[in-house]
This record gives structure tokens, C-alpha cells and sequence, in this order.
């Protein structure tokens, strides 16, 4: 009798944990939500800031954080899933295919700000690339790359070996098997891991703090070597350096316009990933 | 036309080679970036060697690297709030980490899973700067005023606040690591032992952790090395004042936060810019041997179950 009631204690205990993470999450969403949703409007998320963000809108830093996403795709989504190929299907166990493997466990370990400081220190200064989008963009896809790579080789790892057995014996070489069979089915795993590091370069701060980002600015950027906004950004420099009562609109409106787009990519990646594991029952 | 055969299998294994080369120095670009990390933070870090004290570096009790007179760079403060700050949110985050775990793993209705799972996710997917922006607004002021008038924070910005935040970054991460270890404990084992007559509880305790006690041991560490690195949270909710306290409810400027406000205002090439260098490197090698404990756990583990 009494290690049944030892167990429903137990267990009435750690759903409590599971409940308090749950509610954690409903607060801090339901609080910004609530601050920040009417604050949103046509000309809010169109509009040039005015009069030190107390007037106008955050369009400059919703492009620079598009633009940032974009270039951190361009740079980390070819070089990350050609790595999880080389990794999962060529060379598994030679001693460089080992060395990777422990690249790639390493570099996800890496703190944010030290990304920041290789930026700062090889890309705006050695490299002579300035304080820039494309700095910030090149710490940023390195800040992902392990990601990119971690979960696109699991996704690669997940098409079972029979199927590549099947067309390497009907004659083709390990690269149309890859090219039309292995990529093919691991296409929606490799797209959740895109999205999530995507979703990832959207919100981080510290990278790009250290490499071009800047609070105001009049013209969205030129080119790649322009300095630029972001919204990560924006929140961090509105919250800190400025009195919170002439702001505060722009700080919950930014802290959900970067809240909504960062959860929308998380759902769409956990929906792609579970229909394609109903999908794929191997 | 059985040489035109050998010709195009000729080119289709060319092709192949070359795809194959490609692939090979594409996938060098990633132990190239972390061989740039150790060495762009050990260049830019070196001259700090010579041009600061470095004993002082490393047992001065005091960080006043502005001071025009005598610059002051003693990393304790910093390294003792970047303790502080990590210990308390890994006493919140394990314990409730894995009593989540547990129950999403062994306890929970599939239906109620299916609802907590994406919400883990969600929380992981969280922006820090988000979170730091709402312990800034929100938590601080609700620990300030809680107690009031019999008891308050010595600081309004204090490092408990800072933990708080970065205890909810790290829960997401224990849970999704250990559940992988849970989850891949075999099956055979749990019926056994149920078999024998032990409740699920004790199953779960005496039985299925054990099991999975290398993977969970990994994402302790893992976890950990998120909260020593992680810089919004705290830049937003500890304060920054590098003074040398082991008390949570005062003000501390951990590792990261430092970095993060001062070389914003630095000159370049000044001993003081070095020095933000040097401290990245101290926490490259904090993170760098935390993984590689993580790591060590993990092959163990797999070692003992093929």
C-alpha cells in the first residue's frame, strides 16, 4: 500500500514539472500577447521609427532581420546539408569523417557572444568586411551551421539502408543514389532543421551586437556592406538604454513581431516533421 | 556499343569522384570555423598576455578595466557571478527538467503528450532576448515587490532574476536530451522489471534511470554550458555592476554580460580590447570541456548499449 502512495506522490510531482514548464510558456507568451498586440498596426510594421521610437514603426529592423535570415540561408543550408551527406554516407569511420563529428559537437557548444568575437576579430577586422551585414550574416550562419548539420544528418540517417542497397544493385553510383533516393525522403527532415536555425538567426542578439548591427539608421541598408537594424536588437538597445515609459509601445511591439515570427517557423517545422514522420513509417 | 557502355560507366565514376571531392572540401569548412574560433580568440587574446598582469588576470578581486589611472582586470568577479548564475539555474532547471521528462516519457496520456511536446519546443524556440526582456520588465519587479515590506532583493537587477530566465532556457534542452536517453533505454528491461512486481515509479527510478544515467548526465552538462554561455538573459536581468559577491539577490556582470557591454565601448587594439578577448577564451575553454564531458558520457553510454 505504501509504494502506491509513494508513486502517485512521485508522480503527482513531476507532472507539477511538466505543468510549470507549460505555464512558464503560457505566461511569458500570453503577457506579451496581451502588451503588445495593440501596438500592431498597418503603419507599424511599415513605417520608418520617428522621434526616438516613439512614433512611426519597426520596418527598417523587420527587413535588416529578413535580411539577415536570408543571407544566413544562402551561406549555411548548402555547406551544412553537403556536410551531413559527406558525414552519413561517405567515409563514416575514417579518422577525418571522426574529426568532423567532433567539429560539429564542439561548434554547437559554442557560446553566442565567442561566435560574436570571432566575427568581430577575423570578419569586421582581419578580413577587413567592416562593421556589416555580411559580417553579422557569416557569424551567424557559423553560429547555425551545426545545427544545419546535426539534424540533417539524423534526417539522412533516418532513409533506411535497404533502400540504398536497392539502387546501388540496380547499377547506379552512390551519387545518383544519394542525388534520387537519399535526399528525396529526407527532404522534410533537412527543411525542419533549416527552419529551426533559421528561427534561431532571427532571434539571436549577441552575434550580431558585435558585428554591424545599429539602433537607428535612415535608409534600409544598400548592399551587404551596409550596417543595419534587426529586432532582436532594437528590443535589447529600447530596453536598455532608454526610459521605459517613452518606449514601452515599441518594445512589446517589437518583442512580438519577432515573438510571432520566431514561433510561427517553430510550428511550421514541428508540423512538416511530424506529417513526414506519418508519412515515412519505415 | 559495349564501348560506348564503358565510356559513359568512365564519365558516371568521374562524376562521382569529383561529387565526391566536392563533398570532402565543402565538409573541411566546418573544422575550419572551429579552428578559426581557437585561433582568431587566441591571436586577438595574445597580446593581452604580455600587456596585462596576468596573475592579476586571474586572482584580482576587482574589475575596473576603465579606470583612467590604474585599469583594474580581475576576472573573479565576473567568473564567481558567471557561477553563481549557472549553479542556481541548473538547482531549477535539473530537477524540474527531468521531473518533466519523466512524466512526458513514462507517465503522461498520449493525448497530453502530444499538447507538451510542440510546448517544449516552442519554449526551446524562444528568442533570449525575449525572455531577458521580460525578466527586465516583469519578473524583477514581481520578485521586488513579493516579500515587501519584510523582505526585498538587494539589488532590483539581481542575479537570481538572471537564473530564473535561464533556467527556462535550459529545461527545454534537458528534456528533449534526456528523453532521447529515456526513450532508448530497451523495452525488455522496463517489462522485466514490471514482470517482478515493482511499481512504475520504482521501474522508473531504479530501473529505466540508471539505464539512461550517461544520457542524462550529457544533457546536465550540455545544459549547463548553455546557461554559462548565454549572454541577453543576463545582460538584461542581472545588472551589471562587476563587484565580487557570492550573495544571488545583489547585482553580478557574468563572463558573457561583460563582453557583451564593454566591447561595445572599447578601442580597438587597447589592452582592454585584448582582455575581452582573453575572457572569451576563458569561456571557450569552460564550454569547450563541458562538451567534452557531455561527449565522453555519451559514448560511454553507447558503448554499453549497441
Amino acid at each position: 500500500m505504501r509504494r502506491r502512495t509513494k508513486e502517485r506522490l512521485f508522480f503527482m510531482l513531476f507532472r507539477g514539472c511538466a505543468w510549470a514548464v507549460g505555464l512558464a510558456l503560457l505566461i511569458i507568451v500570453g503577457y506579451i500577447v496581451v502588451l503588445g498586440i495593440g501596438v500592431i498596426s498597418w503603419e507599424f510594421l511599415t513605417e520608418f521609427p520617428r522621434r526616438g521610437f516613439t512614433e512611426g514603426g519597426i520596418f527598417p529592423a523587420i527587413v535588416g532581420t529578413l535580411y539577415l535570415m536570408a543571407l544566413v540561408m544562402v551561406i549555411a543550408v548548402p555547406i551544412g546539408v553537403l556536410t551531413a551527406v559527406y558525414i552519413s554516407e561517405y567515409q563514416g569511420k575514417s579518422r577525418f569523417a571522426g574529426a568532423l563529428r567532433v567539429a560539429v559537437n564542439n561548434l554547437a557548444g559554442v557560446p553566442s557572444i565567442v561566435y560574436g568575437l570571432l566575427g568581430l576579430g577575423m570578419l569586421v577586422f582581419y578580413l577587413n568586411w567592416g562593421f556589416s551585414l555580411l559580417a553579422s550574416a557569416m557569424t551567424l550562419a557559423f553560429l547555425v551551421l551545426p545545427l544545419v548539420i546535426t539534424a540533417s544528418r539524423e534526417a539522412i540517417q533516418a532513409v533506411p539502408s535497404s533502400l540504398r542497397e536497392a539502387s546501388l544493385a540496380l547499377g547506379t553510383t552512390k551519387w545518383q543514389t544519394i542525388r534520387h533516393h537519399v535526399l528525396p525522403y529526407s527532404t522534410p527532415g533537412i527543411l525542419t532543421g533549416i527552419i529551426l536555425s533559421l528561427s534561431r538567426a532571427a532571434g539571436e542578439t549577441a552575434p550580431i551586437l558585435l558585428t554591424g548591427v545599429v539602433l537607428t539608421k535612415t535608409i534600409l541598408p544598400q548592399d551587404v556592406w551596409d550596417t543595419f537594424m534587426a529586432m532582436p536588437f532594437q528590443l535589447y538597445a529600447l530596453a536598455t538604454r532608454t526610459v521605459f515609459e517613452k518606449t514601452a509601445d515599441f518594445q512589446y511591439g517589437t518583442a512580438l513581431v519577432l515573438l510571432i515570427m520566431v514561433v510561427l517557423m517553430n510550428l511550421a517545422a514541428i508540423v512538416i516533421r511530424n506529417r513526414y514522420r506519418e508519412k515515412y513509417k519505415w | 556499343m559495349a564501348y560506348k557502355q564503358r565510356v559513359t560507366a568512365r564519365r558516371r565514376k568521374l562524376y562521382d569522384q569529383s561529387v565526391f571531392v566536392i563533398l570532402t572540401i565543402v565538409s573541411t569548412f566546418a573544422i575550419l570555423v572551429l579552428g578559426a574560433v581557437g585561433g582568431f580568440l587566441l591571436l586577438n587574446a595574445y597580446p593581452a598576455f604580455s600587456q596585462v598582469d596576468q596573475w592579476q588576470f586571474f586572482t584580482g578581486t576587482v574589475w575596473d578595466p576603465t579606470n583612467p589611472i590604474e585599469p583594474l582586470y580581475g576576472m573573479l568577479p565576473l567568473l564567481v557571478a558567471t557561477l553563481v548564475v549557472s549553479a542556481i539555474s541548473a538547482l531549477i532547471a535539473i530537477p524540474i527538467g527531468l521531473g518533466a521528462t519523466i512524466y512526458l516519457s513514462e507517465i503522461a496520456h498520449p493525448r497530453i503528450r502530444k499538447i507538451m511536446k510542440p510546448a517544449v519546443e516552442v519554449l526551446a524556440g524562444i528568442p533570449s532576448v525575449v525572455l531577458g526582456f521580460f525578466a527586465l520588465t516583469v519578473f524583477a519587479k514581481f520578485v521586488w515587490d513579493l516579500f515587501y515590506p519584510a523582505w526585498r532583493p538587494d539589488d532590483y537587477l539581481n542575479m537570481f532574476n538572471g537564473a530564473v530566465f535561464l533556467a527556462i532556457m535550459m529545461v527545454p534542452i534537458m528534456v528533449s536530451l534526456s528523453e532521447d536517453a529515456m526513450n532508448s533505454v530497451p523495452r525488455s528491461l522496463k517489462e522485466a522489471s514490471l514482470a517482478l512486481g515493482m511499481t512504475r515509479w520504482e521501474t522508473t527510478w531504479k530501473v529505466v534511470i540508471p539505464a539512461a544515467r550517461p544520457g542524462i548526465v550529457a544533457a546536465i552538462m550540455l545544459s549547463i554550458g548553455r546557461a554559462v554561455g548565454e549572454t541577453m538573459v543576463v545582460v538584461m536581468a542581472t545588472g551589471s555592476a562587476p563587484q565580487l559577491t557570492w550573495n544571488p539577490f545583489s547585482s553580478g556582470q557574468p563572463i558573457t554580460s561583460t563582453i557583451a557591454i564593454e566591447m561595445g565601448e572599447v578601442a580597438a587594439n587597447t589592452p582592454h580590447y585584448y582582455v575581452l578577448f582573453e575572457l572569451g577564451l576563458v569561456l571557450f575553454v569552460i564550454t569547450f570541456a563541458l562538451n567534452y564531458v557531455a561527449d565522453w558520457a555519451m559514448r560511454k553510454y553507447s558503448e554499453r548499449y549497441q
